[in-house]
């Protein structure tokens, strides 16, 4: 996309290109060089041994389900996966990096040459990814007020990440949020991250820079940090593009440089610059004999990479015949599309069923903070509920108010329609009764639709559905209103 | 040649005191007299046999220390009280039935730069005074299954850098043959206590010689197994790619026979190899070497070798061929950049190892600091010494952006072609003899103000390392001012079998490893 800027006398137009980095940690059981346990939000340093904590003598050990995951991911990614690999030392002091160094890949990444495909307009583009390697976390300074001094918390000090860097191949805000959603959903398809972006599982960081329209050469490069939402990297690059394009529009320079996100400002600020930048002095660790990768076994794995976002995506408008916009919001979690899947098994009307998922049950889900492999409602229970719609043993309003008891009760559909007696009424001597009630109330009501204005049925419906109770069944309502007025 | 059974029980525990330990004798009964002078192998069969308790053995070395310590300095930490307590409990345990393991009750010292649970591990630095691992090292896990009593933590150049044990922060240890002279390094600590009887054996670690080089200045038997024989977890890592844990001991039995108490695959250590252990032992029976290729690399014979140390070896040579070794003069042309690329490879590995020492988590932090990089630099500058600095300084320099394809690459592209010297020479030989050191042990402060010429004296034990390969010192004599002098034997790797075999024959054919120094 370009950003165009209205001055009176520069009339430049510039564009902007970003790459990202995307740190993904891993969802394995331990970490990546020892046997410690890898769960947020546990007390301090609890989740350590003296191969994490850096002691003296300690050695690591490569978690080979990281290096699955890795393989898996670089499948999916379509990377080539690299049969050497070489674990190398990246050296800088601080002090939640326990060893005064971070055991990462430099020469020989585990994953090379990939791409996957977004969205952009109307049609599509290819993202193309350069590399993919592991790498183990940091721990974390912990810096709490009234308090001396800081805090080290190594509890997710070795946690493994995968670090996915794209080529600079987005040329907007909009095609980043959408490379990074599409990655993230499939790395969660894939079940190696959880893309929790709040505790730090999918971290991005884009680097970008902006061009006068035309010109080949890429502009001087800026580090984006600390953007933990897809709308702040919205944000932060279309904040950032302004920046620079003033900047350059003043005749000023763009200084290489990390900056950080400023939620609170909404704006950047420099964290470092280049002068500042490490020297890392990778080598490769010693302590870790090179790890060859065997064709026939990463072959194995091209097997298991699932049916990803897009393609089921694709599928569900086909073959459930929903609109664009529903099969994009099913198959954006691999949870939700499988629980919508396994309610069509059970209810084949696809369309009411993602009616009910996108808009019911996801808002409980959210409310709740709940994941959907623990929804309280099975498929099975939201099926059963549709059912007793479709059947007319309760209205559509009925369930739909029901709903959040259903989910936070624990109890079948079924109990609670029959607990608080909202059984539809569709028994035509009772229904009756209650219509001609409802005439009798509303003589005027009744001389109007007699004289041709049929709007008024609309009124009268309603207000037998209030004298029901809302129990009545609007349907046979309907149906013997205008019998009774003779229409 | 000379026929002994497998388990030697030679003449050593039956010789008189030494007039040091007279007055000692007096007080306590002649067996526990003669008990430290013992060997591994005879210690072991005497306490299976009944004939001497485990408190007996640790009462006789606590002994043996208090006579002779104060002069050799060769232990950081005692362990007195927690080693008697072990010796009470295990003669306790072992009351009436007993089936014991291989180490039951052997009383050994451990350098102390391998971790010891509960019991300081200092690396003789600054640093890591007050510093107690919370988890044994591999190794000592090992001996600790196998019931084994630990007297004491070892002396050694600060982490293992340096070739005399003057590198250590809390003074050098001595050479029990001249006090005069340096034990050598950086496992002098652990030599100089065999050789003084101050253990019955001892365990040492080799980045560069650091077990073959004190072991032949002391006269005794020092062996660094092949690079992923013995598991490194445990071992502060001094260089990484060439570290390796190995027995420091009185004779070549106990060497094969405390290597094969500490070698095998570990699972806590990538670099460890998956092979199975052979039995050490069984192979020291054979005491011929019929059809044994063994080489001389000319290339170690050159100048600055000196004259008394190049008899001794060209003797032992001659007493290998008397044994049936075919001789046979190779090459190693690429000997003379060895310690070239061992001080780039070797620094530039240590400088990343080490950058773990800075004042936050654990060891010595510096008091009085202003912020996070007053705090690094004050703790890294009051923590390491002299020597530690220069090569952490040295390895930084050879990983730097534009300086690394000149310095690490290419010491790396030179270690493959000392490597493939190596593969070549051992297509044509089974085993290369060399001398350990260019000079018998030198004196204290003699080389300590010129860090190059103390580099030099590993020159013949450096590029062992760098291939991997195992090798052996064991005496091969004395120069005439009475300092021992070492003979090395390098293997294939994962061969220590051929290489003790060797060195056992010789050893018996000899009767080097039966002269004790006497501390004076």
């Amino acid at each position: 996309m370009i950003a165009c800027v209205a001055r009176k006398k520069v009339e430049m137009i510039y564009e902007v290109v970003v790459g990202v980095e995307v740190h993904a940690q891993l969802r394995t059981r331990s970490k990546m060089f020892c046997g410690c346990g890898t769960t947020f939000g546990l007390s301090a340093n609890s989740q350590t041994c003296p191969v994490c904590l850096g002691l003296p003598g300690t050695l690591p050990v490569i978690n080979k389900a990281a290096v699955e995951m890795a393989v898996r991911a670089g499948l999916a990614l379509n990377c080539t996966i690299g049969a050497n690999n070489r674990f190398a030392r990246k050296n800088y002091f601080y002090p939640d990096s326990p060893k005064g160094y971070q055991i990462s890949q430099y020469e020989s990444p585990i994953c090379e040459h990939g791409w996957i495909e977004i969205a952009v307009g109307d049609g599509k583009k290819r993202v193309r990814i350069r590399r993919a390697h592991l790498e183990e976390d940091a721990g974390k300074n912990v810096h709490e007020t009234g308090t001396s001094g800081s805090r080290v918390d190594l509890n997710r000090a070795g946690t493994p990440l995968l670090e996915i860097v794209t080529e600079p191949d987005m040329r907007s805000a909009d095609e980043v949020v959408a490379y990074l959603k599409g990655l993230r959903d499939i790395l969660m398809y894939l079940e190696v991250c959880d893309g929790n972006m709040d505790e730090g599982s999918f971290r991005c960081e884009p680097n970008l820079s902006i061009r006068p329209l035309g010109q080949k050469e890429f502009g001087t490069k800026v580090e984006l940090k600390n953007i933990n939402s897809f709308k702040f990297v919205k944000d932060a690059i279309e904040y950032e593009i302004k920046r620079q394009t003033k900047v350059l529009n003043e005749g000023g320079k763009i200084q290489q440089e990390t900056r950080l996100w400023n939620l609170d400002r909404g704006e950047t600020a420099v964290m470092r610059s280049k002068e500042e930048a490490h020297d890392y002095r990778y080598f490769p660790d010693p302590d870790l004999v090179p790890l060859k990768l065997d064709k026939d076994w990463i072959e194995g794995f091209r097997g298991t990479v699932p049916e990803l976002p897009a393609e089921r995506a694709a599928r569900f408008a086909t073959e459930y015949k929903l609109p664009e916009y529903d099969a994009g919001v099913l198959t954006a979690s691999k949870g939700i599309a499988d629980y919508f899947e396994s309610c069509v098994k059970l209810f084949n009307q696809p369309k009411t069923v993602s009616n009910w998922v996108m808009g019911e049950l996801t808002r409980e889900l959210n409310n709740s903070g709940t994941d959907v492999s623990a929804s309280p409602v099975s498929p099975e229970r939201l099926v059963s509920l549709l059912q007793m719609v479709d059947k007319g043993t309760v209205s559509l309003k009925v369930a739909r108010e029901i709903f959040p008891e259903i989910y936070a009760s624990g109890k079948t559909p079924e109990q609670i329609v029959q607990e608080k007696g909202l059984t539809q009424v569709s028994d035509e001597g009772a229904l009756e009764k209650i219509i001609d009630e409802v005439l009798a109330k509303n003589p005027v009501q009744v001389a109007q639709f007699k004289e041709g204005k049929q709007q008024v049925l609309g009124f009268l419906v309603g207000q037998v559905m209030k004298a029901s109770g809302g129990k009545a069944n609007p349907g046979k309502v309907n149906e013997l209103l205008k019998k009774k007025l003779g229409a | 040649m000379k026929l002994v059974s497998l388990s030697p029980c030679t003449p050593v525990s039956l010789r008189a005191c030494s007039p040091v330990s007279l007055p000692a004798c007096r007080l306590v009964s002649i067996k526990t007299m003669s008990i430290h002078k013992l060997s591994l192998c005879d210690l072991q069969e005497k306490f299976t046999a009944g004939e001497v308790t485990a408190a007996e053995i640790v009462r006789a070395y606590f002994l043996r220390i208090g006579q002779v310590e104060t002069k050799i300095k060769a232990f950081v930490t005692q362990a007195k009280e927690s080693a008697s307590a072990q010796a009470e409990a295990l003669d306790q345990k072992l009351k009436g039935w007993r089936k014991t393991k291989p180490l039951t009750g052997m009383p050994l010292a451990i350098k102390d730069n391998v971790c010891t649970e509960g019991v300081p591990t200092t690396c003789s630095s600054r640093m890591l005074q007050n510093f107690v691992p919370p988890y044994d090292a591999t190794v000592v896990a090992k001996l600790r299954a196998q019931e084994y009593i630990l007297l004491g933590k070892t002396n050694l150049d600060e982490f293992a850098m340096g070739s005399s044990t003057e590198n250590s922060a809390f003074g050098p240890s001595r050479n029990p043959w001249n006090l005069h002279c340096v034990p050598g390094g950086s496992s002098g600590g652990s030599a100089a206590a065999v050789a003084a009887d101050e253990c019955v054996a001892a365990l040492g670690s080799d980045t560069g010689g650091s077990i073959r080089q004190p072991a032949a200045f002391c006269g005794v038997v020092g062996l660094k197994p092949t690079y992923g024989r013995v598991s490194r977890y445990g071992l502060v890592a001094f260089a990484s790619s060439l570290d390796q844990i190995g027995p420091i001991t009185k004779d070549v039995s106990d060497a094969a026979f405390l290597l094969g108490a500490i070698a095998g695959h570990d699972p806590m250590d990538s670099t460890s190899a998956d092979l199975p252990v052979p039995d050490y032992m069984k192979v020291l029976k054979k005491m011929d070497l019929k059809k044994l290729k063994v080489g001389v690399p000319m290339e170690f014979f050159a100048e600055g070798l000196d004259q008394e140390v190049e008899q001794a070896v060209r003797a032992a040579i001659e007493e290998l061929k008397n044994l049936g070794g075919e001789i046979k003069e190779i090459q190693l042309p690429r000997t003379d950049a060895a310690v070239a690329v061992y001080y780039v490879v070797a620094t530039a590995e240590a400088s990343s190892n080490l950058a773990r020492f800075d004042g936050v988590k654990f060891g010595l932090r510096a008091k009085e600091t202003k912020d996070l990089l007053d705090l690094y630099m004050k703790t890294r500058q009051e923590g390491f010494g002299p020597e530690v600095k220069r090569r952490i300084m040295l390895g930084t320099y050879a990983l730097s952006a534009g300086y690394y394809d000149a310095y690490y690459g290419k010491a790396q592209a030179v270690r493959t072609l000392i490597c493939q010297d190596f593969e070549a020479a051992f297509k044509d030989v089974d085993l290369i003899v060399t001398p350990v050191t260019p000079t018998p042990a030198f004196k204290l402060g003699e080389k300590s103000e010129d860090p190059l010429q103390m580099y030099l004296s590993d020159i013949f034990t450096i590029s062992v390392n760098l291939a991997g390969l195992p090798a052996i010192a064991l005496p091969c004599g004395f120069s005439k001012a009475g300092l021992p002098i070492g003979l090395q034997l390098i293997g294939r790797a994962f061969e220590e079998e051929t290489m003790l075999r060797a060195a056992h024959a010789y050893e018996q054919s000899t009767q080097w490893h039966l002269k004790r120094a006497m501390v004076r």
